[in-house]
């Protein structure tokens, strides 16, 4: 059974008298344990789609579903990491990760040995994430990397069967985020959680994901999904691979066709040679003229 | 020295500060120690320090003092019952916004002080009436303030507790109250200030007793000294309740003054 389902899901934004498409005809099952990125130029809808599936908006057509169930706003089976951390900055590191214990709907299993079994998750979790240390610390204390990794302990918690994740190291330096990409991947197998990943980052995308699912704009759709063929146990010496850089030439070139950059850098062409050749700008017609 | 937002140490703040107090009251001596200026238009400091010491003496100062801080405590205290769950509501509900908001925004806009002979008309002229025009004079600012308050609560940290299971009232409980903690502090913090500036005009309603009620008299028999006692004593009050609104501001959220 597919943990997550679309079929042919549509999402139109009216503001007043103006309407804006930002998903047409997206289908999409992700499988039972799988990591898969979304990919794609900016305003193709990927955070609107990440959305939709973590039921924080309404899709204005078609089905979704999470593990068979259709989607009708937020739960607590899909948990989702956000690009600036959202940490609750009264809360210490510790009192984050373990925020969602106090709703009602993780108490129903209140014995005692499962109470500890709690406890001894938020501080496995602490220990997987390398914060052990700051647990009594508040967040603003932190790093970027270390408040993202909070993020995903407080995510991870309560075991989520799905974690949406939308640009999560977005903010982080490149060293950084190399380690959070191993993290993550080592916690997400552990966890045996399914991912739906959003990046902009096509080597991001291809090392982490088990499909990389490449999105276009105008209006926002499914484009092309492309099974990465690595290992699934992934290491850094996988990204001068042969099959990961014939991959990433291959998706760079597909967001490059679908994303009107080109157009873009045509018409920079166009006015970068009328400069040169000392022709006034406004005098379009006769420049193009033989 | 110039640095936008900069670092002062503590030392330099408290010195500075007191430069600050050190040389209008200077200035002040200095005008009415050199004979100038006619001492019923400009008392100087020590006619008011020791109008402040009679005062304290023979007229019963602190019964003026303790009037006063309960007019204006229980009128702006009564203000913040009402309007905390209310602004809360506008704040988070788009339908309670659209009900009350631009109605306080209406109702806001209109003086006070007019609404007296209404007061006087409905409530009568005793406590209840003074504590109404202060109550008056706050609670539709304070509303409105405790509703941006609210609304000021990052959407990311509400979405972040929906996505793991919480229900709208665990959202409101568990997020938006304790996010905007600090923030409603500050605006209870301000609102006093100005619940005080209202005291002068709750006191001209059929008052025999109060800083405020002392210094319109003292403008009767033209005791300029007294009015200038009154104002700083009023002055001083609102110094020292709002430097215990910081304190506790320090004590409640150690998470926004904490750096490692
Ligand atoms: N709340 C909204 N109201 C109106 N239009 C919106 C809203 N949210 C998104 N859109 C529009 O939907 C389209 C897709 O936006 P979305 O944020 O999903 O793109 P994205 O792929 O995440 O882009 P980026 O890579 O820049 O984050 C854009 O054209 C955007 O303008
Ligand atoms: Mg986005």
């Amino acid at each position: 059974m597919s943990a997550v389902s679309c079929r042919g899901v549509g999402k139109v934004f009216t503001s007043g008298r103006t309407r804006v498409v930002a998903l047409e005809n997206v289908s999409l099952e992700v499988a039972d344990g799988e990591f898969i990125t979304l990919v794609g130029a900016s305003g193709c809808g990927k955070s609107t789609l990440l959305r939709l599936i973590a039921g924080l908006d309404e899709h204005t057509e078609g089905e979704i579903e999470a593990g068979g169930v259709p989607v009708q706003g937020p739960g607590a089976d899909r948990a989702m990491v956000f690009q600036n951390y959202s940490l609750y900055p009264w809360l210490t590191v510790k009192a984050n990760i373990k925020f969602a214990r106090q709703l009602a709907v993780h108490t129903h299993d209140r014995t005692s040995a499962d109470v500890e079994a709690a406890s001894g998750r938020a501080e496995a979790l602490l220990g997987l994430m390398g914060l052990a240390q700051m647990a009594q610390a508040y967040p603003s204390q932190l790093s970027g990397g270390m408040q993202q990794r909070v993020a995903i302990a407080r995510a991870l918690m309560t075991r989520p069967r799905i974690l949406l994740m939308d640009e999560p190291f977005g903010a982080l330096d490149a060293q950084t985020r190399e380690v959070m990409h191993d993290l993550i991947l080592h916690v997400c197998r552990l966890e045996g959680c399914t991912v739906v990943f959003v990046t902009h980052d096509v080597d991001e995308a291809i090392y982490l994901g088990e499909r990389v699912v490449l999105m276009a704009p105008r209006p926002g759709r499914i484009d092309s999904i492309h099974a990465v063929l690595l290992p699934r146990e992934r290491n850094p010496a996988m990204k001068h691979s042969a099959e990961f850089l014939s991959l990433r030439s291959r998706v760079l070139e597909r967001i490059r066709e679908t994303s009107g950059l080109i157009t873009d850098l045509e018409l920079l062409r166009k006015l970068s040679q009328r400069t040169t050749l000392g022709q006034p700008l406004q005098d379009t017609s006769s420049a193009n003229a033989p | 020295m110039w640095k936008i937002r900069g670092w002062l140490s503590q030392r330099s703040y408290w010195i500075l500060a007191a430069v600050g107090l050190a040389v209008p009251l200077s200035l002040w001596t200095a005008l009415t120690a050199l004979g100038s200026v006619n001492r019923v238009f400009l008392p100087g400091p020590y006619d008011v320090v020791h109008r402040i010491a009679t005062w304290f003496q023979d007229d019963d100062l602190l019964t003026d003092v303790g009037i006063s801080c309960f007019r204006v405590i229980a009128g702006w205290a009564l203000s913040a019952l009402v309007a905390l769950p209310l602004g809360l509501f506008i704040g988070t509900f788009r339908v309670v916004q659209a009900v009350l908001e631009p109605l306080t925004d209406f109702i806001r806009y209109m003086p006070a002080v007019a609404f007296i002979p209404l007061v006087m008309l409905w409530i009568g002229i005793d406590e209840g009436a003074k504590i109404a025009i202060i109550f008056i004079g706050t609670f539709f600012q304070m509303v409105l303030m405790v509703a941006e308050d609210v609304r000021r609560v990052p959407m990311a940290q509400i979405e972040v507790a929906q996505t793991l299971g919480a229900t709208r009232g665990e959202v409101l409980e568990e997020v938006i109250i304790p996010s905007a903690k600090p923030a409603l502090l500050d605006t209870l913090r301000i609102t006093m200030g100005w619940a005080w500036t209202y005291l002068v005009v709750a006191e001209l309603v059929a008052a025999n007793s109060g800083l405020g009620y002392a210094i319109i008299k003292a403008q009767r028999f033209l005791q300029t000294d007294k009015i200038f006692a009154g104002i700083l004593l009023i002055g001083a009050i609102g110094l020292a309740m709002d430097q215990a609104f910081r304190l506790i501001h320090r004590l409640a959220f150690p998470y926004l003054h904490a750096r490692s």
